[in-house]
Formats: C-alpha cells, sequence, structure tokens
C-alpha cells in the first residue's frame, strides 16, 4: 500500500533544478575515493619530495645545483636553495610534461570507458542520468581532478620547500625582486593556468573513452596519444605544426614570473586548449549520444 | 469510480491502456544480426508480464530499446504512454530495471552502490536519499551486508542489491530480465513473492526469464519470443489452453484401447506399456462418452483422463520446436 500512494505522492512531485548536482558530487567522492586515483595523486606528491631531498644532498656537497649543466637541468632548480618557493615552480616544470598529464589521461580515458565494461553505464542511464548530463559531469570531475592534481604537486612542494630551504622575497625572471606574498600568489595562478593546460587534453581522454568499451584500452590509448604528441612536438621538422598542438604552450606558465607578467603565450595556451576542449567535447558529445550501450 | 466521491478505496493503483507497447520494433546490430523482428508488444497495466524466450531470442534486445540504450533500427516503442528514447527522461524515473544482471562498483560498499545510482536521477531527492537507499536494502534482505565491499558479494548478494536499485523509487513499471539468475531457491521464492507483492500495490513488472515454470507461477499474462519474433501474447491461462492438453489412459488392455480410440477419431495416439495417451479430443467431445466406449468395448480403465497443457506445451506447439537456441 505504502508503495501506492507513495506512487500517487511521486507524480505530483516538483524536483529542484539544484537536484541534478548531486551526481557530479557522487562522480567526484567516486572518482577521488579510488584507490588509482589516490595511488596517482601519492606519486605526484612525492616527486617535490624526490626534487627537494635531491637538491639538498647536492647542495651539501657545498656546490650550486645545475651550475654544472648551466641551462640544462629543469627550470627554476638553481634558485631552490636560495628560496623554497622556487620548488613549486621547478615541481610543476617536472610533472607537467608527463606526470600530470598521464594521471589526467588515466582518469579521462577511464571515465566514460571504465563505467561501460563494468556495465554501470547503463544503470546509470536508466537512473536516468541523461547522456548529455552525464558527459558534462564526466568532463567536470576530469577537469576537477586537473586542479587537485595540480594543486597536490603544488602544495607539496610549497611544504618540502619551507621545510628544507629558507624562504623569502622572490626574483622575478625579469630581475626584479618581489614580496614573499606576492610570491605566493603568483604560484596559486602558476597552479591554476597549469591545470588549465590539461582541460584540452582532458577533453581528448574524454573523446577517446566514448569510442571504446574497455577502460584498460582507452586509458592506454589516451596516454599513448599524449607520447606521441609530445614527440611530434620535439622535432624540428615539424614545426608548422607545433602551434596546434596541445602540449605546445604548456611551459609559458614560467611567464607569469616576469614582472610586468607576459601575457602573450599564456593567453594563446588557454586560447588552444579551449579550442580542444570545443573541439573534443563536441565529438565526445556526438559519439556518446548516439552509442548503443549493449554491455 | 465512487459514485459519492467521498470514499476512496484504498486498492492498488492499477494503470490504464497498455505500460509498454511497441510497433514494428526492429533491431539489427551492427554485426547484421538481425535480434528483434517486427515486435508488437503490448504490457497491460497492473499485469505481471512474462517475456518468454530461448536463449538469444532478442529478450534483452528489447528491453534495451525500451530503456533506450540501443537505438531501434525500425519501428516505435511508448512506456507509460510515452514514445522512448524520446521521453526517456520523464518516463524512466518510474521505472526500475535490471537488464542482463546486476553491475556495480566493486570498490564501493552496497549502500554506496545505490547512493551512486540514486544520485544518477535528477528527479531523487537528495533529502530523502540515505532513507530511500535502507529502506531499498532492507526490501531484499541485504541490510546487514550495507557496509560489504560489493566486490566480496556472493553472485545472489550481487542480484539482490541490482534488485534493490531497481526499488530505489516508487515505480509504476519494474522491468526484470532474468532476475532470478544466481539464486538459490530460497532467493528465487524470495524474488517471486516480491513480484507478486509489488504488483499487488500497483506496479507493473515486465519479467524476461526462459525458465517456463518461473512464468508459470507468478505471471498473469505472458508473451513468447522465438528467433526475434513475438510468436504469441495474451493472459498465461489462455496461452495454456491454446495448446490442447494430453488424453491420458492407464489399462491393463492398452492394444484394445488404441483400437477404440483411432475408431472415435482420437490422433497422435502413443502406447507406453499400460500407459496409452493421445491428443485431447476437441472441446464438443464429452470425455464421459469416451470412456463409456472403451468400458463398453471391455477394456478395463485404472485411470482416465486429461492433463492440462502447460506453457511448454504451449510453446512447442507453437513453435513447433524445443526450447533450444537460434543459430
Ligand atoms: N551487442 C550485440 N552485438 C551483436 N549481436 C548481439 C548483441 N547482443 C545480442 N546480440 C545477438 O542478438 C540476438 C538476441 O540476443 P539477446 O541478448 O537479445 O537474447 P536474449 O533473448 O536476451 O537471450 P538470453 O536468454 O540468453 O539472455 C542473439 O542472436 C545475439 O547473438
Ligand atoms: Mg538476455
Amino acid at each position: 500500500m505504502l508503495q501506492a500512494e507513495a506512487a500517487v505522492a511521486g507524480s505530483g512531485r516538483a524536483p529542484s533544478p539544484l537536484w541534478t548536482f548531486g551526481i557530479l558530487r557522487s562522480e567526484l567522492t567516486t572518482t577521488l575515493r579510488r584507490w588509482r586515483t589516490l595511488a596517482l595523486l601519492g606519486v605526484l606528491a612525492a616527486v617535490p619530495v624526490l626534487i627537494g631531498i635531491a637538491v639538498r644532498i647536492e647542495t651539501n656537497d657545498g656546490s650550486s645545483p645545475g651550475q654544472g649543466g648551466g641551462e640544462g637541468g629543469p627550470a627554476f632548480l638553481s634558485q631552490v636553495t636560495n628560496n623554497g618557493l622556487f620548488l613549486v615552480f621547478a615541481a610543476l616544470a617536472v610533472t607537467l610534461p608527463v606526470f600530470l598529464p598521464m594521471a589526467v589521461g588515466v582518469v579521462a580515458g577511464d571515465s566514460v570507458a571504465g563505467e561501460a565494461s563494468a556495465g554501470t553505464l547503463r544503470y546509470l542511464l536508466v537512473a536516468p542520468a541523461g547522456r548529455t548530463r552525464l558527459l558534462l559531469t564526466k568532463y567536470a570531475s576530469v577537469l576537477v581532478f586537473c586542479l587537485v592534481a595540480t594543486l597536490v604537486v603544488a602544495l607539496s612542494a610549497l611544504a618540502v620547500g619551507a621545510l628544507l630551504f629558507p624562504v623569502g622575497e622572490v626574483t622575478t625572471i625579469s630581475g626584479t625582486r618581489i614580496g614573499f606574498g606576492e610570491g605566493l600568489l603568483r604560484a596559486g595562478l602558476i597552479a591554476v593556468v597549469v591545470a588549465a593546460s590539461l582541460t584540452g587534453f582532458a577533453a581528448v581522454g574524454l573523446f577517446v573513452s566514448t569510442l571504446t568499451g574497455s577502460g584498460i584500452a582507452a586509458m592506454a590509448a589516451t596516454v599513448g596519444l599524449l607520447i606521441t604528441v609530445q614527440i611530434v612536438d620535439g622535432i624540428p621538422q615539424l614545426s608548422a605544426l607545433h602551434p596546434y598542438l596541445f602540449p605546445h604552450y604548456w611551459m609559458s606558465y614560467a611567464d607569469l614570473l616576469r614582472a610586468p607578467v607576459y601575457w602573450d603565450e599564456v593567453v594563446k595556451n588557454l586560447g588552444l586548449q579551449g579550442l580542444y576542449a570545443v573541439v573534443f567535447g563536441s565529438a565526445a558529445w556526438a559519439r556518446f549520444t548516439a552509442k548503443d550501450i549493449t554491455a | 469510480m465512487t459514485e459519492s466521491g467521498t470514499v476512496i478505496e484504498p486498492t492498488a493503483v492499477t494503470e490504464p491502456g497498455a505500460v509498454i507497447e511497441t510497433r514494428g520494433l526492429t533491431k539489427r546490430y551492427r554485426g547484421g544480426q538481425l535480434a528483434v523482428d517486427g515486435l508488437d508488444l503490448s504490457v497491460p497495466g497492473g499485469s505481471i508480464f512474462g517475456f518468454l524466450g530461448p536463449n538469444g531470442s532478442g529478450k534483452t534486445t528489447t528491453i534495451r530499446m525500451l530503456m533506450g540504450l540501443i537505438e531501434a533500427t525500425s519501428g516505435s516503442a511508448q512506456l507509460l504512454g510515452h514514445p522512448v528514447p524520446g521521453a526517456a527522461r520523464t518516463v524512466l524515473p518510474q521505472v526500475g530495471a535490471l537488464i542482463e544482471g546486476p553491475a556495480l562498483y566493486g570498490f564501493l560498499s552496497g549502500r554506496d552502490n545505490l547512493l551512486r545510482y540514486d544520485s544518477a536521477d535528477p528527479t531523487a531527492d537528495p533529502r530523502t536519499r540515505r532513507a530511500r537507499v535502507g529502506q531499498a536494502l532492507d526490501r531484499v534482505g541485504l541490510a546487514a551486508a550495507a557496509g560489504k565491499k560489493a566486490r566480496a558479494y556472493s553472485l545472489g548478494m550481487k542480484q539482490r542489491l541490482g534488485l534493490a536499485a531497481a526499488l530505489l523509487q516508487p515505480r509504476r513499471l519494474l522491468v526484470l530480465d532474468e532476475p532470478t539468475n544466481g539464486l538459490d531457491p530460497q532467493g528465487m521464492r524470495e524474488i517471486r513473492a516480491l513480484v507478486r507483492e509489488l504488483a499487488a500495490d500497483g506496479t507493473t513488472v515486465f519479467l524476461s526469464s526462459h525458465l517456463l515454470d518461473e512464468i508459470e507461477q507468478v505471471c498473469t499474462h505472458a508473451a513468447v519470443m522465438a528467433r526475434g519474433r513475438l510468436i504469441t501474447q495474451g493472459p498465461v491461462a489462455e496461452l495454456a489452453a491454446g495448446a490442447r492438453g494430453r488424453l491420458a489412459v492407464t489399462t491393463p488392455d492398452p492394444g484394445e484401447a488404441v483400437r477404440v480410440l483411432a475408431e472415435l477419431g482420437i490422433t497422435g495416439i502413443t502406447v507406453d506399456g499400460d500407459r496409452v495417451s493421445a491428443e485431447a479430443p476437441p472441446g464438443d467431445v464429452e470425455l464421459a462418452d469416451l470412456s463409456a466406449a472403451l468400458v463398453h468395448a471391455g477394456v478395463r480403465l485404472r485411470s482416465f483422463g486429461v492433463q492440462r497443457a502447460s506453457l511448454e506445451d504451449a510453446f512447442v506447439a507453437l513453435t513447433g520446436e524445443g526450447f533450444d537456441v537460434a543459430g
């Protein structure tokens, strides 16, 4: 009887538009609670620790790090001993080419394909999650993961830098000095820009994820694509292509450490990421909304 | 309904008209396999509808089309009076489904699995989510194991959790694809009881199965599929009645009995020891006359009667073949 009464009451209920975000919350907690996600974040957090300790050991010899190699080492590494804050910039420079996008590739590649191979996708769709709503939710949660992953690197680097090295006024690339407070602000801005640099690739991963019913295949393909594009970006003979490759302007975040800030390439980077997000996001949508879900 | 307009009977809410209605519904998979071929299905509201067919006959494919998971190659389908997949977002909150067995997040607990499925429904109130999930767990007898990771569930427990997901909301229609798969006899009985209980509350239950007894035991209506085509549909009693039963005679004089029966125009006579069996006579033949004729001819009778046709007989009569997988 209860069932019947509730059914009658149910037909009259007016769902609040806010309820639609329940799935986003669920998606975020589900993603962030996975053992795999935590392992990826753990690796990312460990990178600054390793760099910090390595620099600390090397400087105990009395020499300044990176001096022998000149410009050879990762950016900002030589400044770390003078100012721990530079460990944030150095750690981002080390993780941005491979570690960060790889983590994003795993999460984005698995987002739809993983649910398809587990069969849970069909139950989300009959709930009914709605295909467009589900895809937007998946992309939003991958974007949040981009930010979280970047912040994990930055905060871990900040903690290790403050612990092992002195902190204080920051010498910009232009040679001028800014206060530590402003330096921190710049670091925060850089973290956000780095996270935004990953959004184009995240859309590519999401698209790949809608193409296959196997989570592993989607992750492998996404990460494989990243490596291929990185290699193409490094071949001078293909320089005509370079401005259209999503990682091409990734390192432009360093321009945020100039005084005054040099925005040119940062803007180009963000524009390119937006373009990738629109193109691959639309492709993912076209594919996903027309797809037969048989798994 | 009530003349005075004062008393509203707290009886089951029955659905007017058909809850599922398809017209020429056809699905050809990308590989070229014609899985469902011109299906005209009509599921009356308030029924427990058995969707019967051997393995590979297109039951799951039909359900996938009804749920908007795959696109029909041609034809149309209506769910609760709305076209699907067009109006899927409006109807599906009122439909619970178990399709091709349960699918769970192994790394989440049973309760968290349900919380996730519930939050996927934009019409589900987040304030009452925990209570709903708790009720659904109780209903399938999983409350004690709710905190356990789903990957540690047994097959039957997974099946129950899948059912719980289908029961998160009060539903007008419940679509269950082989719901007793993997359950022990006790579990099967519980599912049957649950289905009857839900139906008594006014929920239409659409139950696919390849187990004839299961359908015969719980369903009020049934449809029979074979090789992607609908063979027949209607109330279970009519379907079984459609197939004529068997005349069964036990006698120490089988030879004489066969002669007498053949003279009386009875067909399909077979003899097995002292048992003579034949196709039941047409309705206008009085059984008592038959037995009198046998006795008159000196045939001694140990037993005499007509055995009711089972759904399986009906199926064999309709398809002219056994309940086997089509190629
Ligand atoms: N994803 C698919 N791609 C191609 N062909 C498929 C697919 N799924 C099912 N089929 C084919 O469609 C036909 C009907 O399959 P379906 O799963 O609908 O049968 P079923 O009646 O549910 O069988 P069962 O009782 O075994 O569950 C079969 O011949 C099957 O091989
Ligand atoms: Mg099936």
